[in-house]
This record gives C-alpha cells, structure tokens and sequence, in this order.
C-alpha cells in the first residue's frame, strides 16, 4: 500500500539523517543531517494530517532555528585537531539511551493502543480557535517568553568592543516574528 | 503492515534515544544544542501522533506549536551563550567553559 511506503519513506528520511546528526564528527555535516531530519518530520507531520504543524515546523525550525545553528556553528569553528570527540563517553551514552530506548518501546508494546485515525481535514481553524479560547494565557506567556528571549539574546551577544557580536540578533529576530504572527 | 499509532511511537522513541546519545555523548555546545533540538522533535512526534490517533482533536498539535515556539527561543538564547562562551574562551567545548565571564 502506498500509504505504508511514504510512512516508511518519511520514517526513513527522519531517522537516518539523524544518526548522522548524532555520530559526524564534523558539525557543520551534523547541522544539514538536521535540516534533512527537520524536513522527515515535517513530513511526518504533514502524514498525520497535522498541516499546521508541518507548516510551522518549516518556517521555524528550517528557516529559523537550523539557520542560527549553521551560523553558530561556522563561527565558532575550531581546528580539526583541537576539536576532541569525546570517544570515551560513547559507551556510556550509548548503554543509557539504549536503556531510555528500551523503556520506551517496552511501554509502546505492551499498551494495546485501540486509536483509530480520526478524520483529516485542516487544521488551521481549529487551531486558531483554541489558541484564542482555551489556551489564550498560554499564547500570552509565550510571547513574553520570546520577548524574554529576544531580549536576552541580544544582550548576550553584545560586546564591549566595537567589532563583531551583531550577528546573532537579526536573524533571532526573524524567527520570533514568524512565530508571534503564526 | 497498517501504519498506526504504534509506528509513530516508536519513530518517536528512536530519535529521542538518538537525540539523548548527542546531548551525553558531544562536547562542543552547538553539537549537544542539535541533540536537544532532536529530543523537542521527537516530543513533538508523539504530540501530534497522539492528537491524531487518541484524542481525535487538535490540543495535542496546539501544544505541539507551543513546543516549536520555545524551542527557537531556547535556540536564540543558547546559541547567543555559546557565541558568549566562544568570545571569552575561544572554544564552544562544554567542558571547558564553566564560568560565563572571564
């Protein structure tokens, strides 16, 4: 069934980016895994009916977040031999998100999930109507928070001297904006 | 096979497993920032997963934007410490930088 081949496509493009993501050595490698991990979710999103969602996470988590996270990582570059890998922890991050892992799957096994798919129509409205009612104090404090965090991105960022340190507000910026109006 | 919840679950679980390893396992800050970023994702998974398959309405996906909207604030105000970080030690190692200031 051609449903099943795009969830495994989906689930695919989400998952082995990720890997790399979690085991390249070189970040800026790890940063576009992210971006192709970012896109199989939004695509897992959009699988599930929730477009809103895909949405969102398409302008924000590509357009903003991963765009921070790129410039971050090419400015702060560190030469190759200087960059450690941290190999002795591998085991011991390894056995404990195995552990975590395994938790998890025993929990999604042995539950007998009887949900069915409810039916997929848009979601914006629906959204939109519970942000404004029920979940309005919420919205509220969330936008405080990204003032919060506007604020104090901006401050971190500044610096004594007078060159440099300007790079990291416009672009937060931009992707508060997109949030407040979405 | 019938993809349903449980797929998505587990899709879920893999990468926040994933994500976990990154945030223990990677010393330079922006490299642990991209495990969290994927622990969010995985978060985010199950919401809606949950919306769409248990709950059959859309308060699991509001939470799921609300999740979106903090994890770029969380991002703008890391990245902006790391930047910090980088100025005053010349490094985004995790652990070297145990103080803010100098």
């Amino acid at each position: 069934m051609t449903g099943d081949l795009i969830f495994i496509l989906l689930a695919l493009l989400t998952l082995v980016p990720a890997v790399w993501v979690v085991l390249s050595r070189n970040l800026v490698h790890a940063g576009f895994g992210l971006l192709f991990t970012l896109f199989g979710a939004a695509g897992l999103y959009a699988y599930m009916g929730a477009d809103f969602i895909a949405v969102t996470q398409l302008m924000v988590y590509i357009g903003g977040v991963l765009v921070l996270v790129l410039f971050t990582v090419m400015m702060t570059h560190v030469p190759r031999s200087r960059q450690n890998h941290g190999l002795d922890r591998y085991v011991p991050a390894a056995v404990f998100a195995l552990l975590v892992f395994g938790v998890l799957y025993k929990t999604i096994t042995a539950v007998p999930w009887h949900g069915a798919a409810g039916p997929a129509e848009p979601t914006v409205a629906k959204i939109g109507v519970g942000i404004m009612t029920d979940y309005i104090f919420p919205f509220e404090y969330v936008s405080l928070v990204l003032l919060a965090a506007m604020i104090g991105a901006a401050l971190l960022t500044r610096e004594s001297r007078p060159t440099g340190g300007e790079e990291d507000a416009p672009a937060e910026e931009t992707s508060s904006d997109q949030e407040v109006t979405s | 096979m019938n993809v349903g919840l449980p797929h998505f679950l587990t899709v879920g679980a893999i990468l926040f497993a994933l994500g976990l390893f990154a945030v223990m396992s990677r010393r330079n800050a922006v490299g642990i920032l991209m495990g969290v970023e994927l622990m969010l994702n995985a978060s985010n998974i199950n919401f809606v997963a949950f919306s769409r398959y248990v709950e059959h309405a859309v308060d699991g996906q509001i939470m799921a934007a609300f999740v979106i909207v903090l994890a770029a604030a969380e991002a703008a105000v890391a990245l902006a410490i790391v930047l910090a970080m980088y100025r005053n030690f010349g490094t985004a190692n995790a652990d070297v930088a145990q103080r803010l200031k100098r």
